[in-house]
């Protein structure tokens, strides 16, 4: 039989044990976490770019436009840019749509001939006004934020739109 | 010789390595256990020639978004043998993956997973997610063009999760965007936190191999019951055991060597997968392509109903490993014989079956628009009917022949038309392309009169 007075002893330093080895665990961890959970924890801006002059694009065209991203850290090189599509509905009214297929993210390619955007990964289309013609695409093309500013066409820079699992 | 010898046994007595692995190499295992025994072994071969050849390419790696694709670049064609050293990478992370593959059908149909096994079974599928995990990050690491493809299409998979999608999308990107925190990322996951993970689970899996025992193979007829097994397990191989090293070990040994040197051949005779264009997200003329083992994944997103897909993104994983891990718990006794399970035997090949179709579709891709096709043969192209040799050039312009063949040329994606005239007639032809089809986008919005009747008129010289 063992003395009561020794169980809560062992039960003492078993706890005692146990927390001294929790808290620089727990201590060490915030910043490790921090780390891993960056992104969520920092709120990213978004700014307007300049991406063409009103002369480059002609009424009823729709071009590529590249921009650099928000932001970009130092060694992001070529990874730093965006792509999206621009299209001028009239002499003052813009449209630009991301790059990225609503289905998987992909790069859609504007086909002039055919006035339509086609996905080469699973065989998304979408019509001139960004709205689905074919294939597995959920929802039209995402539109960007667009601008004319004076001579100058700008458009705001936007997070990698991603699909929901509702839309 | 003498002072080696000395030199060996002092080194033994003070470390104690012979005390350590005698028990390990001397433990009995079940007489019997063949060569379907052996996938798991090579399993663990492959990961420690990863560990190695990945070691080799981290000494020459550049684990930076700006400099990786040049870093690439000159393994692949600089580096003495870093071409050699990226084969050998490539076809060991193939090579994993189908021991793995190959180790757990075996451990279905033998239902080796049952009592007392079962906690084998579920770190198996923890190691299984996570040999996936490094496969998939390995490729992002190729960082060129279809490596941050790749990662976007990857984030979007996880935006389906529900509420908390765009978050997880978030995370795997390192920000908004790609940039310079998605490579240092992707490089972390692949070369420190899955590794790590999967140290720990194959030293369980390993530790469980080991104390649980090695499955006997099985024998219709003999049950398992959870109330006699280890008793009679322990009974069986004080009897008949035999000591595991050599005469278990050696086909595990023969097998796995034999398994290396495959791999050393395939990626001697193929090299490693080209590297596409530079890691620019603004250059829209990519073709992203997972490497084949999730090209299977790849196909089912293109061939999947529309109205479920989005549901079944989330759902389809959750319920997949759901039942994997549910499996011993659903059934961890009885028969073990594949001879008396015959639902275990058909359940694989099907599964198999589906995955190699998949993998067949994939690789064809037939629903994806077939670019380079820009030109028909000069031989499809009507000499004598101008507004039908107009209509041909009107049939290239418009890019009908990414997704319809004529004469050899052109996509899959669409039904061929090299005989359309045969089957509709100039109404039906009308009707279909400017209302579209199912699967065909309405050209009534961007086609003149004009140019539908010279379309047309191609169309009814193809009979």
């Amino acid at each position: 039989m063992i003395p009561q007075n020794e169980i809560d002893r062992r039960k003492f330093l078993v706890r005692l044990s146990l927390l001294a080895g929790t808290v620089p665990a727990l201590v060490v961890a915030v910043p490790i976490l921090s780390a891993l959970l960056g992104p969520l924890l920092q709120k990213q801006k978004q700014e307007w770019r300049r991406v063409a002059n009103l002369s480059d694009i002609a009424v009823g065209e729709t071009k590529l436009i590249t921009y650099v991203n928000a932001d970009p850290l130092p060694w992001a090189g070529v990874t730093a840019k965006s792509a999206a599509w621009l299209r001028r509905e009239s002499e003052q009214l813009f449209v630009a749509f991301s790059a990225h297929c609503t289905h998987l993210g992909c790069p859609v390619r504007w086909e002039a001939g055919a006035q339509l955007f086609m996905c080469p990964c699973h065989g998304g289309v979408y019509y001139k006004d960004g709205s689905v013609a074919a294939g597995p695409p959920p929802k039209s093309l995402n539109k960007i934020e667009v601008r004319v500013n004076k001579n100058n066409v700008e458009i705001r820079t936007a997070p990698v739109p991603i699909t929901t699992i509702t839309e | 010789m003498k002072w080696l010898k000395k030199t060996g046994r002092w080194i033994n007595d003070r470390s104690g390595f012979t005390e350590m692995m005698r028990p390990l190499m001397d433990h009995p295992v079940p007489p019997g256990s063949k060569w379907a025994y052996v996938f798991g072994s090579a399993t663990l071969f492959c990961f420690i020639l990863q560990i190695a050849t990945g070691i080799g390419l981290a000494l020459l790696y550049q684990p930076s978004s700006d400099k990786a694709f040049q870093s690439l670049q000159y393994i692949t064609y600089q580096a003495k043998m870093g071409k050699l050293l990226r084969g050998i990478h490539f076809f060991g992370a193939s090579g994993m993956i189908m021991m793995a593959g190959l180790h757990m059908i075996r451990v279905y149909i033998t239902a080796a997973y049952k009592y007392p096994r079962e906690m084998g079974w579920i770190s198996g599928v923890v190691l299984l997610i996570l040999t996936i995990a490094m496969g998939f990050t390995g490729q992002l690491l190729r960082w060129d063009n279809n490596g941050v493809w790749s990662a976007v299409v990857a984030a979007e998979q996880l935006g389906r999760i529900p509420f908390i999608g765009k978050f997880f999308a978030r995370l795997l990107l390192g920000g908004d965007t790609l940039g310079g925190q998605s490579l240092s990322r992707f490089f972390s996951y692949h070369v420190f936190l899955i590794p790590s993970l999967l140290f720990i689970f194959i030293g369980f899996h390993l530790w469980l191999v080991v104390r649980n025992g090695i499955s006997e193979p099985p024998r219709s007829g003999h049950l398992v019951d959870p109330a006699t097994y280890r008793q009679w397990y322990r009974n069986m191989l004080r009897q008949s055991g035999v000591p595991f090293w050599p005469y278990a070990a050696w086909r595990d040994a023969l097998f796995g060597s034999i398994i290396i040197i495959l791999i050393f051949v395939l990626a001697v005779s193929f090299g490693p997968p080209a590297l596409t264009s530079p890691p620019d997200p603004s250059n829209v003329s990519a073709s992203p392509r997972p490497d084949w083992y999730l090209l299977w994944i790849y196909a089912l997103f293109a061939l999947m109903p529309r109205q479920i897909e989005s549901y079944a993104m989330f759902f389809g994983p959750l319920l997949v490993f759901f039942l994997l891990f549910a499996l011993p718990f659903i059934s961890n006794k009885g028969e073990r014989s594949p001879l008396k399970r015959p639902w275990s035997i058909v359940a694989s090949c099907f599964v198999i079956v589906l995955v190699i179709s998949l993998l067949v579709a994939g690789n064809q891709s037939a629903w994806s628009p077939s670019f380079h096709s820009t030109k028909l043969s000069a031989s499809s192209i009507p000499v004598t009917d101008t507004l039908a040799s107009s209509g041909a050039v009107l049939f290239q312009q418009k890019a009908c022949l990414y997704c319809h063949k004529i004469d050899g040329r052109g996509g899959d994606v669409g039904p061929e038309l090299s005989h359309v005239a045969s089957k509709l007639n100039e109404q039906q032809m009308i009707i279909r392309i400017v209302n579209g089809a199912q699967n065909m986008p309405a050209y009534g919005g961007s086609l003149t009169n004009s140019e539908l009747t010279r379309l047309v008129s191609f169309l009814k010289t193809r009979k």
